[in-house]
């Protein structure tokens, strides 16, 4: 059986920098008088961008605060989205895609390497070191170069096998920046042993 | 007016109403779960879906808006199986709990279940569970059968106003929470009537009774003086609930928590037999040797030296027997203004002490002054009716006196008298705003009318109304925007029959200074309890009630009454609208209807009351003030001259209600309302000390 949980209230203070008042300021004057709440997702990435990656209670109901809404519909929000993470995360979240193309290319095995490569045993877990936590996600739409990994959001890591996804989370740990796209060095999409049709250029008459 | 046709039968239906509406106007039952008349649309159950022609699939009917020409289907094999399925749907995650759920027999999904449903589940899989949920003391959470209406997500947002509810995660993992905070609201036991399923239930009613095991009685509330109508379910001896019932000019279909929830009061603390004081002591006795007891403190007694004070929860009856009793024995000694109030004295003009926009009549309005008041806590259902009206249009509300949370944006204008006279003399922005609204009003609150300068205080505020064409010559036709926001029951009853000091008679601080000092040797007590007792000084004090209370405590002969539940009463709410509460159980053991105490009384003491049966008092009733001939009406009252204008006391408005879960003998004695007390006013009061 299936039993729901929410986040238990966490104790803990949260205040924006003075930069990220201004930010969130501009990001409020976007928006016509009135409509302050409308701001709500950019100041929950502020936020979460400031808070090492997570949204903790207190600073859901600090962006609650700063936007005049009722806390409960920031929560509301917050819980509604995958991007915002109501646990602590590791400095890389690496969220590998599961969804069918990258599943019948073996995504099990890719996050099977990556919580090795993390040492964790369960999804969303911190790694010991803080560097890495490990998530499945729903499809990441680069079918064409399964199996895939985006990190922290950001960068897509394409054409996995266990052994590529490793080295690139050994990269990360090692402060490098490894290269996003193909690890098997193909260009974007394209076919895999090198390009099929279009092999030459042909003149037009 | 569009013209639709459903099942083919051509209707036309007002302009603005959706599909859903129009079917109810031509007499077919649509399902619906999430679809509330009262809240926004959300249209997120389905259950209301239905065909309409050249639409590719079947629509949701209580979201689509009705268009001219439009035809309808609600009886097609598409329809039924889209019914059949959305059913399903919504009962692959319910437990099938029925048996030990309390909505059982009065449960939206159950019956439509029945009607629309499947009769056997095709799913095999896990049933989710969601963990339960705190929502305070007045309800009870079974999360798992939550079908994820929303519909209190918008009670609480749009009626109550308190944000305090919402729907958290997605897809499969959506649950309803409120963070583990109770729902901070006087009208929170609605969101169990609300609710379609079983998973908020009333938590003081969990497992008590089963609907089709009760005693449905039509009754009016006395916990405040709005009158909300109500249904009393008794089973036994015991009242077991009480719900609200439809009525469109006073509670909608909302009541209180204190309304719904003090019925376990009616239970505790309860006078079932008469006692008499002897050396000191309340020893129990019967009937005869009470009423012989009280006859011989009467005999000789002149009419001066005795006096009367009715309570917050009388019916006019009763206080019509007290009335012709002791003005039969010669006393103009009468009170029924506990709170030592002066409007509606002898010969005052209705309008003096009435709600008179009437609580629709909020709903017409476009600004609003509260004087001295919180009608969150003094008559939770205008306040409901305000925030309706902000909720509709954001009008304005201006406030003078504390400061309070009231659900709606208001504009605080000053704590005191000085705020009064700078908008009588038309200084500052609110005074421009007033003067501006088409249909101002203002409230005055109970609490100011109370104080010393009290009828200063009025002359003030009708200077004002009429200043800002609220009442008077230059208000609006049929329009008076001058409202005194009484908060007790047997108010407007008691001064409509002219409850209070006759010729030459003594008022609420006469009849206490005149204890005190040895001038009134017999106060009779019909109910009341708010006064301060130790200033009955050596007077025998016999107390007529139904509980334990001040009253009885300081009694010298205790006649036990019957609470509102109890006996056929006739009680007007502040608006001035004549109700009818019926008796629902009979009183605890020897106790007795009242106004039969007074009447066996007189027969005793050899002045019988001219009155056999209910009846003849109604007749008198009638006789005394033909208000009471009419029945569930408004009359607008004339507007004449009150008030006596004077010097005000700068000293700043205080709130007479400080605890809205405890105001009378009735909720003191319920461990529900104590409950309440101690989570949502102790806190509060522990914060400012000054908290209303």
């Amino acid at each position: 059986m299936k039993v729901t949980t929410y986040i238990p209230p966490q104790p803990g203070d949260f205040e924006f920098t003075p930069e990220n008042i201004e930010k969130a300021k501009s990001y409020i004057a976007r928006y016509p008088e009135g409509r302050q709440a409308s701001a709500v997702l950019w100041l929950l990435y502020l936020a979460q961008e400031q808070n090492d990656g997570w949204l903790s209670v207190p600073a859901i109901e600090y962006v609650a605060q700063f936007l005049n809404m009722a806390p409960i519909r920031v929560h509301e929000v917050v819980s509604f989205y995958t991007m915002f993470k109501r646990r602590p995360v590791g400095r890389y979240q690496i969220q590998v895609c599961r969804t069918t193309s990258c599943w019948l290319r073996g995504s099990d095995e890719i996050t099977k390497a990556c919580m090795e490569e993390a040492g964790v045993s369960r999804f969303e877990e911190v790694s010991a070191d803080g560097f890495f936590s490990v998530i499945e996600v729903e499809c990441l739409g680069a079918c064409c170069n399964a199996p895939v990994f985006q990190v922290s959001n950001e960068h897509y890591y394409e054409d996995l096998t266990p052994e590529s996804a490793k080295a690139v989370m050994k990269a990360l740990r090692n402060g490098e920046a490894p290269q996003p796209g193909s690890q098997t060095g193909r260009i974007s999409s394209e076919p895999e042993g090198g390009l099929t049709t279009l092999t030459t250029l042909q003149e037009t008459t | 007016m569009p013209k639709i046709t459903i099942n083919g039968r051509e209707i036309e239906v007002p302009a603005g109403v959706n599909v859903l509406q129009a079917c109810e106007m031509a007499g077919i039952e649509i399902p619906r779960f999430c679809y509330h008349d009262r809240l926004s649309v959300a249209g997120n159950c389905r259950m209301c879906l239905v065909e309409m022609e050249r639409a590719p699939k079947p629509i949701a009917s209580c979201a689509m808006p009705v268009g001219e020409g439009m035809v309808i289907h609600t009886d097609t094999p598409a329809v039924q199986k889209a019914r059949n399925g959305v059913m399903e749907f919504l009962l692959i995650n319910h437990p099938l709990d029925c048996p030990i759920c309390d909505q059982g027999g009065e449960c939206d999904l159950q019956d439509q279940a029945m009607a629309y449903g499947y009769d056997r589940s095709r799913f095999e899989e896990n049933k989710r569970a969601v963990s339960e949920k705190y929502m305070g003391p007045l309800i009870k959470t079974i999360m798992t059968r939550c079908i994820q209406c929303t519909r209190c997500v918008r009670f609480a947002t749009e009626i109550a106003g308190v944000e305090d509810i919402g729907m958290v995660n997605r897809g499969e993992n959506a649950e309803i929470t409120t963070l583990e905070r109770a729902i901070d609201s006087e009208l929170s036991g609605n969101l169990v009537d609300i609710c379609p399923v079983g998973a908020l239930t009333s938590a003081p009613y969990a497992f008590v009774a089963r609907p089709w095991e009760l005693r449905k009685t039509m009754s009016v509330d006395v916990m405040d003086a709005v009158g909300s109508n109500i249904r009393v379910d008794a089973r036994g001896r015991e009242v077991l609930r009480v719900l609200p019932r439809l009525h469109e000019d006073i509670n909608e279909e909302w009541i209180s928590d204190k309304t719904r929830h003090v019925r376990d009061g009616l239970s505790r603390q309860r006078l079932d037999r008469p006692y008499l004081r002897i050396d000191g002591k309340l020893r129990p006795v019967s009937w005869e040797e009470a009423l012989t007891a009280v006859a011989e403190r009467l005999r000789g007694l002149p009419g001066e030296r005795m006096a009367a004070i009715a309570g917050d929860l009388c019916d006019a009856e009763s206080m019509l027997a007290l009335k012709d009793f002791m003005t039969g024995l010669g006393s103009p000694n009468l009170e029924c203004r506990q709170d030592g109030s002066k409007v509606g004295g002898m010969g005052a003009p209705r309008s003096e002490y009435l709600f008179n926009t009437t609580i629709a009549g909020i709903e017409q309005a476009d600004a609003i002054l509260l004087i001295g008041t919180n009608p969150r806590w003094e008559a939770a259902m205008v306040n409901a009716r305000i925030r309706k009206r902000f909720w509709q249009t954001g009008l304005p509300v201006g406030v003078i006196g504390p400061n309070v949370d009231l659900t709606y944006r208001t504009l605080w204008l000053g704590d005191g008298p000085e705020a009064l006279h700078a908008l009588a003399r038309g200084e500052g922005d609110f005074a421009e705003t007033l003067r501006k609204a088409k249909r101002p009003m203002l409230i005055l609150g109970s609490g100011v009318a109370a104080r010393p300068d009290g009828q200063a205080l009025v002359a003030l505020a009708r200077s004002i109304a009429e200043t800002f064409g609220m009442a008077g010559p230059d208000a609006p036709e049929g329009w008076n925007g001058y409202n005194l926001l009484n908060r007790v029951a047997s108010r407007v009853g008691g001064l409509d029959l002219g409850f209070v000091p006759g010729e030459g008679g003594r008022d609420l601080e006469g009849i206490l200074s005149g204890a005190e000092r040895g001038e009134i040797d017999l106060v009779w007590l019909l109910g009341a309890d708010e006064i301060d007792m130790s200033r009955l000084g050596e007077a025998f004090v016999v107390y007529q009630g139904h509980h334990g209370d001040a009253g009885a405590h300081r009694a010298d002969i205790i006649l036990p009454g019957a609470a509102y539940t109890e006996k056929n009463g006739t009680y007007v709410n502040l608006e001035g609208r004549v109700q009818l509460g019926r008796l629902s159980v009979f009183p605890p053991g020897e106790a007795r209807e009242d106004w039969t105490i007074l009447r066996a009384l007189s027969e005793i003491v050899g002045q019988p009351l001219p009155y056999d049966n209910l009846g003849e008092v109604r007749q008198k009733l009638i006789e005394a003030n033909p208000i009471f001939g009419r029945l569930d009406e408004v009359r607008p009252a004339a507007w004449e001259a009150f008030g006596v204008a004077g010097d005000t006391v700068p000293v700043p408005f205080a709130l007479p209600v400080n605890n809205f879960y405890m105001t009378d003998p009735i909720s003191r004695a319920s461990p529900t309302m104590a409950e309440c007390t101690e989570l949502f006013v102790m806190p509060k009061l522990a914060m400012t000390g000054t908290e209303g």
